[in-house]
């Protein structure tokens, strides 16, 4: 698809999914950021830390997109959207468990490994299909994020096996995990109102193309585990494609902003 | 200004995480155009979220001014993705001077085997699959008793 060629609604389409797409790394690129100092080992704390900075570069990537047809500088679109404007998944927006990062962080390494599992898997198989877009800069973009990733996906794989297959509060917590992401992550898959265009325009392959090879992508795990498949998946806490986000979304942003907002024009 | 010469320039532009090579010799140039004495360099990002991208792109603008050119601009390229197996032979041996193990020329599917890159020995294990910079692992040689960091394969599969 060449940009003369973009219709109305072809071009709305193709901006949705870019803010998807980038809201959804930059989220959870920002709460794997807050397990920084946290993570329960050194050798964690250096790879989350870097699977953290390679998945904030995606979301810089998309946002670059956006700001190449006219939607704003990058920055901007990071750091001063509202929650509102927001599209990523709910499931990606959530804090890592209780308590604060600078006061008594209680998080739940659990959910954060169920997450960033399932979340990489789906990215895959998201990226998978964006290598074939109609937009030929998105499926550039998404040739060399696809390599990164699969470091990514290892990591993860490792930790989810483990800690499921040990004994005693491991896969108990890990069960618990993966009921509570299952049950946002719904959110994950779909592709909003917006979707049948961007199908349509050739952008993207179909919500249930994707779900189905997502879901392909992750029950060997569950067979290696021994663990029941956790379906339906839901959207128990809204669809953030629709702009529905929790309170925590909005902690999140004023964190992350806060320097921004106090100097909008320094340089980064 | 010519062709010859800005490449020339572009050589003394090390990597600001490791000093020993140069983005030539890492393959991240894939592009130079001269006209008249304003040079056009096109440059290919090994890891997006790596922060020393901005630190290259200033200090091309600098080497190939210095070496004569009115205006340059820098480039960062979507495509072709940077791939390790651009790293050159000549790169291969100043990664293993700096005391990183150069990657494997296929991918492998999990682990890797590399050679120490101070004592050459094969017994070595793998400590952590990502390291100080997105590009690196961190090994252990069981021979000299080392850690040393190994560079990750980064290949386009299938």
């Amino acid at each position: 698809m060449s940009e003369k060629h973009v219709d109305a609604n072809g071009r709305e389409a193709l901006t949705e999914l870019l803010f998807q797409l980038a809201d959804d790394d930059f989220l959870l690129a920002y709460r794997g950021s807050e397990w920084l100092g946290l993570a329960p080992h050194i050798e964690e704390d250096i790879a989350f830390s870097s699977i953290s900075q390679d998945t904030m570069g995606h979301a810089a990537m998309y946002y670059q997109l956006l700001e190449h047809l006219g939607c704003g500088s990058a920055d901007e679109l990071a750091h001063a959207r509202p929650a509102s404007a927001r599209r990523n998944a709910v499931l990606l927006e959530r804090a890592n468990g209780p308590g604060h990062y600078l006061r008594e962080p209680r998080y739940d390494w659990a959910f954060t490994v169920v997450r960033h599992y399932f979340y990489t898997q789906a990215k895959r198989v998201r990226l998978e299909s964006l290598t074939k877009s109609s937009y030929a800069p998105l499926a550039e973009v998404a040739a060399k994020i696809q390599v990164e990733l699969h470091y990514h996906l290892l990591h993860w794989h490792t930790w989810f096996v483990q800690l499921t297959n040990a004994p005693g509060e491991a896969r108990t917590r890990m069960t618990k995990a993966i009921q509570d992401v299952a049950a946002d992550f719904a959110g994950v898959l779909t592709l909003g109102a917006k979707g049948t265009d961007m199908v349509r325009c050739g952008l993207i392959d179909e919500e249930k193309v994707l779900t189905e090879n997502t879901i392909a992508a992750l029950a060997p795990a569950f067979a290696e585990v021994g663990l029941e498949w956790p379906m339906p998946f839901g959207m128990k806490h809204g669809n953030g494609r629709n702009g529905e986000h929790t309170p925590d979304l909005d902690e999140a942003l004023a964190t992350l902003s806060e320097v921004y907002r106090a100097v909008p024009h320094a340089i980064w | 200004m010519t062709n010859e010469e800005v490449w020339k320039a572009l050589e003394t532009v090390k990597d600001p995480e490791i000093h020993s090579i140069s983005i030539v010799e890492l393959g991240m140039v894939e592009q130079v155009d001269v006209r008249d004495e304003a040079v056009s360099v096109c440059l290919l990002p090994t890891f997006l979220g790596c922060p020393a991208l901005d630190i290259i792109r200033t200090r091309v603008e600098e080497a190939v001014k210095q070496a004569g050119a009115s205006a340059v601009t820098v480039e960062f390229l979507r495509h072709p993705p940077w791939t390790s197996d651009r790293i050159s032979e000549a790169g291969r041996e100043r990664l293993k001077q700096f005391g990183i193990a150069p990657p494997p020329r296929q991918m492998p599917s999990g682990a890797w085997q590399v050679e120490c890159p101070y004592c050459g020995a094969e017994r070595t294990i793998m400590e952590n699959l990502f390291g100080p910079t997105a590009c690196r692992s961190i090994f252990y040689c069981k021979q000299c008793k080392n850690p040393f960091e190994a560079m990750k394969p980064v290949l386009i599969s299938g």
